[in-house]
């Protein structure tokens, strides 16, 4: 018998689990401010899906039901996505060491 | 069009990058480089999306054009948005996550053909409880973070909504939840379906109200662990890896942030989670009793000077710093102490402000190098040996009473020991005791100089009385 690739998936998703774990231990606290803003922008990689459902509308209706959903989560992901990689690059601009502080 | 076998590799790839991007927080000097390899990530995931679907419609100029509308906003509130208003700005990004799960799992539920799950009505059965446990987390995620948003920016009162049976009636909602979906599976009724996101709504702001303004920390970090969590529902249902990957990351991520706050309160996470923490015991009450004994109190000019003979200043930090925007001011003063040779450094609590990391962001802002930022354990047992703590808008993480008194609410919390300094400086409005309702014995101390301003005025005046 064959293994469902639900299995897979789901062993993906376990391991994911693990490595997290391990890496967010690895953040130094003095980023736990950017660390969220980052997830908050990668875990916006849902608009995936809801560029698949934008899409699926047909020709002569681009707008039906599902779609529309679609196309209102395109342009809430995209606020996180840009908003959330752009502020974390401004927050992490701002991390300097003693030296190169002179202005 | 591209294979979904090719497509599948090219989502690995982008998660891997989105695994890379947290790991680069290891440390500041890594962290833009991995804040890059999350943008590459996400670039690959939505090229290649793109590239997966088959015979695109005339749709896909409005997809490019809604893509650019949200992105500017998100630019836009990216630039504008001053460093204090991070919290709010995390929380109300959470609940975009949580709606956006939310909207394409309708979508998903609407035109399942779409997305290979079956047809209308007749939707596979793992799919279907993946695409309403996504949803379903993902409305809690999202009413749940309005609430903590409200709560942030003030529009509402931080201080915890109670009310009896609160407990069991989130307990028999979230029964529900998982009662409905049941019956969903069997049915595939779009009217269950509805119910179930609705009611999931509900819950999110139940869950939320009852806790207060100072365990805002764990909140958010809670909230960004769900939104994660829905993340990878959604991801089970479409079948992408890069979904499922990034949201496990999430998710841990989130529930790690919340274990470290919770610790640094010594709370537990069930406990945070039920709520109206000082509720019983309010501020107003415990402010009247202990107004009896002698405080010193002091200006900018006694502070000067005590700061000026010192060899070695702590700078411990607070939320109230945070309101004042102290943090440019305190650069300030910092930066004339240095010039008279005094050693300065920070210390921060964990849970000092309204989110993990708050004030480094702040203090970086100011452009104060952080490797003169400091956590708890590292600096703690500097105090003894450092002549002036100059705390400013923290009080509860100083409370000595969390190691002494066993009845305290705040009793077993990890504080930083400023009254092991010399002198403690206390930059504060007013005698009221913090957000737990406990006053802080440091305040009558012999060695204690209460600062009563406001943080960035006091700081300002001290700053011209260094001169």
């Amino acid at each position: 018998m064959e293994i469902d690739p639900f299995i897979f998936r789901l062993s993906i998703f376990i391991l994911s689990i693990f490595i997290g774990y391990y890496v967010v231990w690895s953040v130094t606290p003095s980023l736990h401010t950017p660390l969220m803003s980052v997830t908050n922008a990668i875990s916006s990689v849902i608009i995936v899906g809801a560029i698949i459902a934008a899409l699926a509308g047909s020709s002569e209706n681009i707008f039906n039901t599902s779609s529309l959903f679609g196309f209102v989560a395109i342009i809430l992901a995209a606020v996180n996505i840009f908003g959330g990689f752009l502020v974390t690059q401004r927050m992490l601009q701002m991390y300097k060491k003693k030296k190169d502080k002179n202005k | 069009m591209i294979s979904p076998n090719l497509s599948a590799i090219f989502y690995l790839i982008s998660g891997i990058l989105f695994i890379l991007a947290l790991r680069g927080l290891s440390s500041p000097d890594t962290s833009r480089q991995g804040n890059y390899f999350g943008i590459a990530g996400m670039i690959i995931a939505i090229i290649v999306t793109f590239l997966s679907v088959e015979n695109v419609s005339s749709s896909l100029i409005y997809v490019i054009l809604f893509l650019v509308i949200g992105g500017a906003i998100g630019a836009i509130i990216a630039f504008k948005i001053p460093m204090t208003a991070m919290p709010e700005l995390v929380a109300g990004f959470h609940s975009l996550v949580g709606l956006a799960a939310v909207f394409v799992a309708i979508a998903a539920f609407l035109n399942p053909q779409a997305f290979g799950l079956g047809s209308t009505g007749n939707i596979k059965l793992a799919s279907l409880i993946e695409m309403s446990l996504g949803a379903a987390v993902g409305a809690i995620t999202f009413s749940g973070s309005i609430i903590a948003f409200l709560k942030l920016r003030g529009i509402m009162s931080g201080s915890p909504i109670t009310f009896f049976g609160q407990h069991y009636l989130n307990l028999i909602l979230g029964i529900m939840i998982f009662v409905l979906i049941f019956y969903l599976c069997k049915s595939q009724s779009e009217n269950i379906f509805w119910t179930v996101i609705t009611v999931s709504f509900l819950v999110g702001v139940l869950l939320i109200i009852p806790i207060g303004g100072a365990d805002m920390p764990v909140v958010i970090s809670m909230l960004n662990s769900y939104s994660g969590w829905a993340a990878a529902g959604i991801g089970f249902t479409l079948e992408n890896t890069a979904l499922i990957i990034t949201g496990a990351l999430v998710g841990s991520s989130g529930a790690i942030l919340s274990y470290i706050m919770c610790k640094a309160m010594n709370r537990s996470f069930v406990s945070v989670i039920l709520g109206g923490f000082g509720a019983d015991n309010s501020t107003d009450q415990s402010k009247e009793s202990k107004d009896k004994k002698p405080v010193k109190s002091g200006n900018a000019e006694d502070a000067a000077f005590l700061m000026k003979n010192a060899s070695s200043v702590i700078i411990v930090p607070g939320y109230g710093m945070a309101v004042a925007q102290a943090q440019h001011a305190l650069r300030e003063m910092v930066d004339k102490l240095k010039k008279n040779d005094i050693k300065v450094t920070y210390a921060i609590h964990p849970v000092a402000g309204r989110m993990p990391g708050h004030m480094n962001v702040l203090l970086a802002e100011a452009n104060v190098p952080y490797d003169e930022v400091f956590e708890l354990e590292d600096i703690n047992n500097d105090f003894a040996n450092s002549d002036v703590a100059f705390v400013i808008g923290a009080n509860d993480v100083t409370n000595p009473v969390a190691k002494t008194d066993p009845k305290s609410p705040i009793f077993g919390m990890p504080v930083l020991d400023v009254e092991k300094c010399k002198s403690v400086l206390f930059v504060k409005r007013s005698l009221s005791p913090g957000y737990a309702g406990v006053d802080n014995e440091l305040f009558y101390r012999d060695n204690t100089l209460m600062l009563f301003a406001d943080a960035k005025k006091m700081t300002e005046d001290i700053v011209k009385n260094l001169d």
